[in-house]
């Protein structure tokens, strides 16, 4: 399995879990090549991990917001027919996708 | 009449469309025209909205002769990045796995673009998903810098930045999540401008990454720049990040010139690692503004070298949330699967192409658990010493400057190899994003090969005015007045 490391901070890439947990089907030359990739960016960004930064509160957002609240009304919504037009497949009122699991 | 409409200011144009020297069928005869002519070479727009247009262009001459006035855009030709949702027309966002995808809705910035009268010609092409700094990684193949075909126009809005260029529509809108509206204004000689983060809708903005995205205007003018950004800015109740306050004032200070304007220099990004000609220019602009009663200084701000790895981890890991969504169920391509896992994983594999899928990788690696906080965790701490860092500088000066980018268009191929050196091009407009700021873009000069070189300007938050007043007077130093050869006339 292809790995990239961060000097300093050894990280192994396990390449194919992530492109499972992102749900890409990867071919093995394919998870080589990013493999690669990913290690010589995160090699890059582990400069970061030389900043002294304990104590400094993260930022998610950087203008101060709190929730966005509206009032409780019934508003119009896109078109039903409209949105299903688009899918790929569909069964009437719903999208139509393969099982989700194996029957039993 | 002077000269080919084309090539007109909105400002002209609309002066034009009012006295009736003109009117808005001639006028988007003659960006279609235009279009006619450079689109073979450039490959600028994805689609065009021939019949939209029309309507829209004789819906704006209808009112005119009616003694009617809808408004400043009322009549102009503008083009709109294929990332804004377009009612009926296809919003591809530059990637396979939407193509033929026609929104049911529009954009709240193209409601607000076509209630203002404009005439939207068509969709722009872009780097897939906003993800890139050439709009070499466009799907349907790259689009050329209308100053050297042989060179990219940036990214990722190069689509949008070469249409302004090229006389192919008087505006555009692009969108800015790490300097895609910015850069490549500058590799094109136009004026791009990314408003404060939250002051423009992003309701069918397709998302990139949610806090750093931001939609801007291209013009060939900052006064352009500005009509735009008035039409498209305020709150919107289907954008709960929008931000509830008014939009700030720009007209009032607009033309105040440069006296008595505090500009801070920032060290860290206009010194060693930008081309010598672009360097050059930042200091002809500085003299000037300086030799005009402006109160030059330079600065430190030196979180600034770190917000390039930041953004690297930050961007790609709000990137692998938001594109989730893309999964072959409710509208693009799907690929046949056993299960929905399968047809899932394969329609996305199909339908990604390489740059989208390794910030997609990237992302996800950050966030998983055990690499959380060694990455994202501390990434977003990087982030509060970026927005320390300008809020203590903008204790002390009006603007920031720094070059826009490192260096002028380059060729076609020359980074695609090497991701790392593609992102490391963004180093002048990513802290921008970080810190939610308003930013801006003004072409100052040429280099040896003739190809524009942009001026970045920075101001705290919701500090349009200040940053349009000092960008006015940036544009007004410089002169810049050079059009690309396939551009017939000269600006007016």
């Amino acid at each position: 399995m292809p790995r990239g490391t961060i000097p300093g901070v050894p990280v192994p890439i396990d390449i194919a879990k992530v492109a499972r947990l992102a749900r890409l089907a990867l071919t093995p030359e394919e998870m080589e090549r990013y493999g690669a990739q990913l290690g010589a960016i995160l090699e890059h960004a582990a400069s970061i991990q030389a900043l002294a930064i304990d104590g400094v509160v993260p930022t998610a957002h950087p203008l101060p917001m709190l929730n966005a609240l509206r009032p409780d009304e019934v508003e119009e919504t896109l078109d039903r027919e409209e949105v299903l037009a688009q899918a790929p497949d569909r069964d009437g009122p719903y999208f139509r996708v393969p099982p989700f699991m194996e029957e039993a | 009449m002077i000269g080919d409409p084309a090539d007109r200011t909105i400002a002209g144009a609309g002066a034009a469309l009012r006295s009736g020297e003109l009117t808005a069928a001639e006028l988007l005869a003659a960006v279609r025209r235009r279009a006619g002519a450079t689109e073979a070479l450039l490959h600028a727009f994805l689609t065009l909205d021939s019949e939209g247009a029309e309507q829209a262009a004789a819906a704006a001459d209808a009112a005119f002769a009616a003694g009617r006035d809808p408004g400043p855009l009322a009549g102009i030709p503008l083009a709109v990045k294929d990332n804004m949702c377009t009612r009926g027309i296809e919003t591809t966002c530059g990637s396979r796995i939407l193509a033929g995808y026609h929104p049911p809705y529009d954009a709240t910035v193209v409601t607000r673009l076509r209630q203002a009268g404009a005439v939207i010609v068509g969709k722009t092409n872009m780097d897939e998903f906003a993800m890139g700094s050439s709009t070499e990684n466009s799907a349907y193949g790259p689009t050329r810098n209308p100053w050297d075909p042989d060179r990219v126009p940036g990214g990722s809005s190069g689509g949008s930045a070469a249409v302004v260029a090229a006389g192919s529509a008087l505006g555009a809108l692009g969108s800015d999540t790490g300097g895609s509206i910015r850069q490549p204004a500058s590799l094109c000689g136009v004026v791009g401008l990314k408003p404060t983060y939250g002051l423009v809708s992003r309701y069918g903005l397709v998302a990139f990454a949610s806090s750093l995205d931001q939609i801007g205007p291209f013009a060939r003018t900052v006064e352009d720049a500005a009509t735009l950004f008035e039409a498209i800015a305020g709150h919107d109740p289907s954008d709960a990040t929008s931000y509830r306050g008014p939009v700030p004032e720009v007209w009032p200070t607009l033309e105040a010139g440069p006296e008595g304007l505090r500009v801070g220099v920032i060290s860290e990004l206009a010194g060693k690692g930008n081309d010598p000609a672009v360097l050059a220019a930042l200091g002809r602009t500085l003299a000037a503004l300086e030799a005009s009663g402006a109160v030059v200084r330079e600065l430190s701000l030196p979180s600034m070298p770190y917000a390039l790895d930041a953004y690297y981890l930050l961007a790609p890991a709000e990137c692998s949330a938001n594109l989730a969504r893309f999964d072959g169920v409710r509208y693009g391509p799907r690929l046949p699967g056993d299960t929905v896992e399968q047809m899932m994983a394969a329609s996305r594999r199909d339908g990604f192409g390489p740059e989208v899928t390794r910030r997609i990788l990237l992302g996800t690696y950050a966030l998983s658990a055990g690499y959380y906080e060694a990455f994202y965790g501390r990434a977003q701490k990087v982030r509060t010493l970026v927005i320390e860092d300008f809020a203590r500088a903008f204790q002390e000066v009006d603007v920031l400057v720094c070059p826009t980018s490192p260096t002028t268009a380059f060729a076609l191929g020359e980074r695609t190899e090497d991701p790392l050196a593609m992102y490391l091009a963004d180093v002048g407009t990513i802290p921008c994003n970080l810190g939610g700021l308003p930013g801006i873009s003004v072409p100052v000069g040429l280099d040896e090969h003739g190809l524009p070189i942009g001026f970045q300007l920075l101001a705290a938050p919701l500090g349009e005015a200040a940053l349009l007043r000092a960008a006015r007077a940036v544009e007004v130093l410089a002169g810049f007045s050079a059009r690309p050869a396939l551009a017939t006339s000269e600006v007016r």
